[in-house]
């Protein structure tokens, strides 16, 4: 129920003093804006590292191959090997726990060179031997026409998904690409697609200036015979994918007579690790702005604190007015707190407020001067930890008014009347 | 109304153990207007205040229309003074940021009366007391009188069975004393107890009942009658014990000066 009584008071007492009760709700004010804006921050930088993680599944691993460090089997140290297509299908077959397995090859032998020519136009790209299932592990926007698909492969068509960069590169700006034909290294293929990466930055911009084509075509064109580069593997959904490479690593070595204990004769890189660190490199983040936060929003509660304590010793008189009259322990109490949670919740949903409108005006100004960052996007705090910071609010406001209302009790009604200030 | 038996109260202020109230007998019949008279620091405040619910007392029994008052916690002080008690004090203790009505309805409030019950009676208070055109004015801008009759109305506003005046003309001028004086004799005229603390003559004459507290004891409890002289013999001697009381003062300032 509306008790204009109560607000009255409130009111009263809030405007007797406004410098103090400015300055007390100021304390509030920062508190929580501190922490919105340390909060939206963190998620900003939070947002900036994900978004490079660009949808790729986190739970892969790649693993390539390197200079065997130990003599095995007849076999001298510093060899070179290559993985080949059995080994593709041994892992398949070996490691139920593999969800996605591509093989691929980058066509690193004609890398330097324009090895990519179309008409008078020529450049240098990075060309990329795929099976479908890498888009899947790795995706990527499809600007324009298909990826590579299982009849590709299997037909070893000679037709390429190209990166924006190379279209631009290549093709005038309002040309149609799709269908025409791109020359590599000597050899036509046909433009199937355009794709783009989802990624941010210089990321961003290598990787479209790829041009993939199916890995089959790769290999059977420039005679790589069966060899394979490197396999991209991801683990069935919620089996750490650790598990995978674990296996796949001893498989390989088997196959491929390194011993056992060589551990740098195998190149191998966990995504999920690496995913890993991050997030736990954010919770920690996360963890300081919340101390940092609730600690400065604890200064200006007991700012509320002190100057409802200093309220109560002013208006001791009044209060033994009220008492004598009949105010009820209960009704002086809940007012006090009353008081206090008023307090605090206007200065910290102002704080609140003007925090939020900060980060929006921050997201605004980066997006609409295109400075797309590497390191901080969407800065802001989700509608959750504003209605937890709100609660908090609420609730320190409570605490805040608890002990000065104790105290206004505490005083009998007969000191009360008599203090004079 | 009243009844209390061999009352004592003392307070503890670090090591002096000061003994207040010294056993006080006392009858106060439903309807009767007494006043209580003493020097300062003869206990009569203190009386007050434990008659009132304010303090609690250390020894003895006080009933109050029937009910045993003792060991009450606050809640249940707070009820039984909003109910069966209204205050008069000499400052007055207005509510300065409450309109003389709002002031009056003040212990409605805390009987939970809707706003609009509440003010309608506050005004019909006021109205009786004359400040129905007042009503809507902070106590700044009311004199003193004006301020006590706002007073009286927020007292008389919870029908209580004892009004309990502290000092109620202290702070008034003559005139406007006898006024209030008129005025208290007209409420309890209609059936309400009163009791009042003063140590003006003038106002205790008034009463019907005079009881005079020196140290903590009831010297003596007098019937007055408009120009008794018997009542005029002992302003004197009471007069005269005030001047030799204040005599070392005195001689303290010089020493100072």
């Amino acid at each position: 129920m509306f008790d204009l009584d109560r607000w009255q008071e409130i009111y009263h007492v809030l405007k007797s003093n406004k410098l103090r009760t400015f300055l007390t709700a100021f304390g509030v004010f920062w508190g929580i804006f501190m922490l919105v804006i340390m909060l939206g921050s963190g998620n900003g930088l939070e947002n900036a590292v994900t978004r490079n993680f660009a949808d790729m599944a986190t739970n892969s691993v790649f693993i390539w191959t390197q200079q065997t460090t130990i003599p095995y089997k007849g076999f001298p140290r510093g060899r070179r090997f290559n993985y080949d297509n059995d080994d593709a299908t041994a892992l398949r077959n070996a490691i139920p726990e593999i969800k996605y397995l591509a093989p691929r090859i980058r066509g690193g032998d004609f890398f330097s060179t324009n090895n990519v020519i179309r008409g008078l136009k020529s450049a240098s790209f990075s060309i990329l031997g795929e099976y479908p299932e890498f888009f899947l592990i790795d995706p990527l926007y499809i600007d324009k026409g298909r990826l590579i698909n299982d009849i590709d492969i299997e037909e070893k068509r000679k037709v390429v998904v190209i990166g924006t960069r190379v279209k631009d590169l290549l093709f005038e700006k309002d040309e149609e690409a799709i269908g025409t034909y791109i020359q590599i290294q000597g050899v036509y293929f046909k433009v199937v697609g355009i794709c783009k990466s989802k990624r941010t930055g210089e990321q961003a911009e290598r990787e479209n200036q790829n041009i993939f084509m199916p890995f089959t075509t790769l290999q059977k064109t420039y005679n790589y015979g069966n060899i394979v580069g490197f396999f991209a593997i991801t683990s069935q959904d919620g089996i750490p994918v650790s598990v995978v490479e674990e296996k796949a690593i001893q498989i390989l070595k088997q196959r491929h007579a390194v011993a056992p204990t060589d551990d740098r004769a195998i190149g191998h890189f966990n995504l999920e690790q690496e995913f890993r660190k991050f997030q736990g490199l954010f919770t920690g983040i996360r963890v300081l702005v919340w101390i940092v936060g609730i600690g400065t929003l604890l200064a200006g509660i007991i700012g509320v604190s002190n100057i409802m304590l200093v309220v109560v010793k002013e208006r001791t008189k009044e209060i033994g007015i009220q008492r004598a009259i009949g105010a009820t322990p209960m009704k002086v109490i809940s007012q006090i707190i009353t008081e206090a949670i008023v307090l605090t919740t206007f200065a910290g949903y102002f704080g609140l407020v003007i925090g939020v409108g900060l980060l929006e005006l921050v997201n605004y100004l980066l997006e609409s001067s295109g400075a797309d960052s590497d390191m901080f996007y969407h800065p802001g705090v989700n509608f959750r930890v504003a209605m937890i910071a709100l609660t908090i609010l609420i609730f320190s406001g409570a605490v805040a008014g608890f002990i000065p209302a104790r105290r206004a009790v505490a005083v009998k009604p007969i000191d009360a009347l008599r203090y004079e200030q | 109304m009243i009844q209390i038996k061999n009352i004592h109260k003392s307070y503890i202020n670090g090591q002096n153990n000061l003994h207040v109230l010294k056993g006080i007998d006392l009858d106060i019949e439903q309807g009767e207007m007494i006043s209580i008279m003493g020097p300062s620091g003869s206990g009569k405040s203190t009386l007050l205040n434990i008659l009132g619910i304010l303090d609690n007392y250390d020894e003895g029994e006080y009933m109050l229309d029937g009910k045993k008052i003792q060991h009450l916690n606050e809640r249940k002080a707070a009820l039984l003074r909003n109910r069966m008690l209204g205050f008069v004090f000499q400052s007055f203790n207005l509510v300065s940021f409450k309109n003389a009505m709002e002031n009056v309805a003040l212990p409605l409030y805390y009987q939970k009366i809707n706003r609009r019950k509440r003010n309608r009676i506050a005004l019909e208070y006021l109205d009786k007391l004359g400040l129905r055109d007042w009503a809507h004015h902070l106590p700044s801008e009311l004199s003193g009188g004006q301020k006590q009759r706002v007073a009286i109305a927020r007292a008389l506003i919870t029908q209580p069975k004892v009004i309990l005046a502290d000092e109620p003309t202290g702070a008034l001028d003559s005139i406007t004393s006898q006024e209030m004086m008129d005025l208290l004799t007209e409420i309890n005229k209609s059936g309400i107890t009163m009791i009042i603390v003063t140590h003006e003559h003038d106002i205790a004459r008034r009463t019907q009942k005079t009881i005079r507290i020196i140290d903590g004891s009831i010297q003596e409890i007098v019937e007055n009658e408009a120009g008794s002289t018997k009542f005029e013999v002992r302003t004197q001697v009471q007069s005269t014990k005030y001047e030799v009381a204040s005599a070392p003062s005195c001689k303290h300032y010089e020493k100072v000066a």
